[in-house]
């Protein structure tokens, strides 16, 4: 497998996703890049586990199911909160302002 | 000394003990059933004739031991740390057994005078609970064998002194006096407290016994000087000299048995006690004896002036009181310290006599003034007159304690008065100050003996003033009242011989204690012909005083106190006092309040305290919480940007210092 190329494939989709987050105002968008995030950090995993070890691909599925459990609860505050406001636009969302 | 271990000596704590549980039972009497008059009378008095009976126990062991040093008896430790021990324990000697036995002799005679002076009074109880308190810190007072101890019968004594003045608190000018009396004494006793500090830095101890032995090589004479002077400003507070006399007449505000026990015969003779005591201290310094023979003269002709033309009786006594307390302090001053002491023991039968003897015509006059309801000071001579007619004993025994106190021969006050007065003449060969003194002390004893006549021919003869409704009322005061005076009358009368002239029983009694300041005195003997001089001046001062009294007083055109003409001039000046309280007010009480009030409270406490501390300190911190707030935009966005820049940041320092 080529080592490089798969690192770079990684990197983009991380920024990208850190992009995302930054810029996207929805938080069903901004919960989708992070989740785009952690798959990036999957990919490198996987990646560098044919030089380092299996460690990696086991570091996978925890990430798999950390990513699955948060799924579940992010998409039931997501929902929480647009039958409270009915809207998902963080910048209307501020209550926690000082 | 080994004698007294094991006689009635191992005992004398009782004389503190047995006052002390009778404070105990009367107060929880007061608490529980303040009605149990005859619980409380028999409590009250029993605990504290008790304690005389120990006390003359004592005296008897004492009188067969003859103990060349005092004799210390230790109860137990009571502080130990580093260098400091102080035990509290209980020393028997000369002094204090004759101290002992004036104390608890006299304070048992007033005990028995208070069950018909109080006897109507709803605070009866609590009454005989302060005055067996007071007894038992007295005689702590004069029984401790250290500085420390004596302190705690020295505060003590002035905590019952504050209750007792202020004993009937309802009315404010009363719970005034008590204040006064109180803070007051505070200036004393923080020179006492000083005191102590220097002996104990100077000496390394506060037991008498080893300080009166280290003190001649362990004081250099600054030293002396500023102890004894510093010990002197308690004895100036306690027993009322100038200036910080102004306490005692206002304390008249208490029951007079009261007046007649702790500001006549105990308490404010504790300076001198004091004085006495460490006779080494003082004799050491001739700076010292000359400010307490000084102060003590002074004292006793200002006092006596202003007893002159007081129209309360019992503010009469009070300056008397303050003038003799000057007579005793002159006394030890000039080093006589059996002749202070002399005086202080005749002076508390004739003080005392003459206090009790008040306070039964104020209680005829009250009880009169009560049965027709008539609002009238019962305690202005102006309302007085006559009495001798109805109260014959008690006109009959206070005219023996006025010849006393008048130095009239052979009544006790004569010999106490004339050997002061001898011994300052004496001193006056070796420093003319002295002469001063003595002058001054003559000049008192003149206008003592024109005071008391005038109290006595304005209170006891000429016509009556009380009123003629209260007239039938007016009646000699219950028995119970009435024989504590003939038994005070009888030591009165009885009490000179214990100093007679050349005889000196009470001086060499006195010798063991004394001695030890003797090397540093001037001998005071004067020669005979000289003291019989003297002695007959003393006597015919006295007896010109009272022969100028019945020549110039009119008792007959006595007017009572509403229809009486404004005083003018001289004599104005004299019942207010030289005005002294509005001097000490302007000068002292009001910038103090002043002070209090504007800088400390306005300005420091609100003005630093409050607002730059406690108010100052929560802006700082409600300022930082506003910048932290200002960080919490609610904006998810923000928060991930600055997340984004930390792990950015984070990772780049781990990339640039981070270990391989």
């Amino acid at each position: 497998m080529l080592l490089g190329p798969s690192l770079l494939v990684s990197a983009i989709l991380f920024s990208l996703g850190v992009v995302g987050v930054l810029l996207r105002r929805n938080a069903i968008v901004i919960f989708m890049c992070i989740e785009l995030m952690l798959n990036a950090v999957n990919l490198t995993f996987v990646a560098l586990s044919q030089r380092l070890g299996l460690d990696g691909q086991v570091f996978v599925f925890f990430v798999m199911t950390v990513a699955a459990a948060e799924a579940a609860v992010g998409l039931a505050i997501v929902i929480a909160v647009y039958r409270h406001r009915d809207t998902v636009n963080l910048q209307n969302i501020n209550l926690l302002r000082g | 000394m080994t004698e007294l271990a094991g006689s009635a000596a191992d005992r004398v704590g009782l004389a503190i003990l047995l006052p002390f549980l009778g404070f105990l039972v009367n107060g929880a009497v007061a608490f529980l059933r303040p009605q149990a008059k005859r619980l409380v009378s028999v409590v009250g008095v029993g605990s504290v004739a008790a304690a005389f009976a120990v006390a003359v126990a004592v005296f008897l062991a004492v009188l067969g031991a003859r103990p060349p040093a005092p004799y210390v008896h230790t109860l137990w430790t009571w502080i130990a740390t580093g260098d400091l021990q102080v035990d509290l324990a209980l020393q028997v000697d000369q002094l204090s057994v004759v101290m002992l036995l004036v104390v608890t002799g006299v304070s048992s005679l007033i005990h028995v005078f208070s069950i018909g002076y109080m006897r109507d009074d709803p605070g009866y109880a609590r009454y005989f609970a302060y005055l067996n308190l007071f007894v038992a810190f007295m005689v702590v007072l004069v029984l401790g064998a250290s500085f420390p101890v004596m302190f705690i019968g020295w505060e003590g004594v002035g905590l019952c002194s504050y209750l007792l003045i202020g004993f009937w608190f309802e009315e404010r000018e009363k719970a005034d006096a008590g204040l006064k009396a109180f803070l007051v004494n505070r200036i004393g006793d923080f020179g006492f407290l000083v005191a102590m500090f220097l002996i104990f830095s100077h000496t390394g101890t506060l037991e008498f016994r080893d300080v009166f032995a280290r003190a001649p090589h362990a004081l250099a004479g600054g030293t002396a000087t500023a102890i004894a002077l510093f010990l002197f400003m308690g004895c100036v507070g306690k027993s009322a000299q100038i200036p910080l006399y102004v306490w005692l007449p206002d304390a008249m505000a208490g029951p007079t048995p009261v007046s007649a026990l702790i500001h006549a015969a105990t308490m404010v003779t504790a300076g001198v006690y004091l004085v006495a005591r460490c006779n080494v201290l003082f004799a050491m310094s001739p700076t010292a004896c000359a400010v307490v023979a000084g102060v003590g003269a002074l004292t006793a002709l200002f006092a006596a002036t202003i007893g002159l033309k007081q129209w309360d009786i019992k503010k009469v006594l009070a300056y008397s009181t303050v003038s003799q307390l000057g007579y005793m302090f002159v006394g030890v001053g000039v080093g006589a310290y059996a002749a202070g002491v002399f005086h202080l023991v005749t002076h508390a039968f004739f003080k005392a006599l003459l206090f009790l003897g008040a306070g039964s015509v104020i209680h005829v006059l009250h009880r009169a003034y009560h049965h027709t309801h008539r609002h009238a000071d019962a305690q202005d001579m102006r309302n007085m007159g006559g009495l001798a007619a109805y109260l014959p004993w008690t006109s009959r025994v206070m005219w023996v304690a006025t010849l006393a106190i008048a130095g009239i021969p052979p009544l006790a006050g004569f010999f106490s008065k004339d050997e002061i007065l001898g011994a300052a003449f004496a001193r006056g060969a070796a420093s003319p100050f002295y002469y001063l003194v003595w002058a001054f002390g003559l000049a008192a004893a003149f206008l003592t003996a024109f005071y008391m006549a005038r109290l006595m021919l304005y209170t006891f003869h000429g016509p009556n003033r009380t009123g003629d409704l209260e007239r039938p009322h007016l009646a000699e005061a219950p028995w119970v009242m009435t024989w504590p005076l003939v038994v005070l009358a009888g030591l009165t009368v009885l009490g000179g011989a214990l100093n007679l002239p050349h005889v000196g029983t009470l001086h060499r009694w006195l010798e063991p204690v004394t001695e030890a300041s003797a090397p540093y005195l001037p001998t005071l003997a004067p020669a005979t012909g000289v003291e019989i001089t003297l002695m007959v001046l003393a006597a015919a001062i006295g007896v010109g005083g009272i022969w100028l009294a019945t020549r110039v007083l009119k008792p007959a055109a006595l007017l009572t106190p509403e229809r009486a003409p404004a005083e003018t001039g001289f004599a104005k000046l004299l019942l207010e006092k030289y005005r002294v309280d509005e001097l000490y007010r302007a000068v002292i009480v009001r910038p103090l309040v002043w002070l209090a009030r504007v800088v400390l409270w306005k300005g420091v406490d609100a003005g630093v305290i409050d607002t730059a501390g406690v108010n100052g300190s929560a802006a700082v911190a409600r300022g930082l919480g506003w910048i932290g707030s200002r960080l919490q935009t609610g904006q998810v966005g923000t928060y991930v940007v600055l997340f984004v820049v930390g792990a950015a940041a984070v990772l780049a320092a781990l990339l640039r210092f981070g270990k391989p």
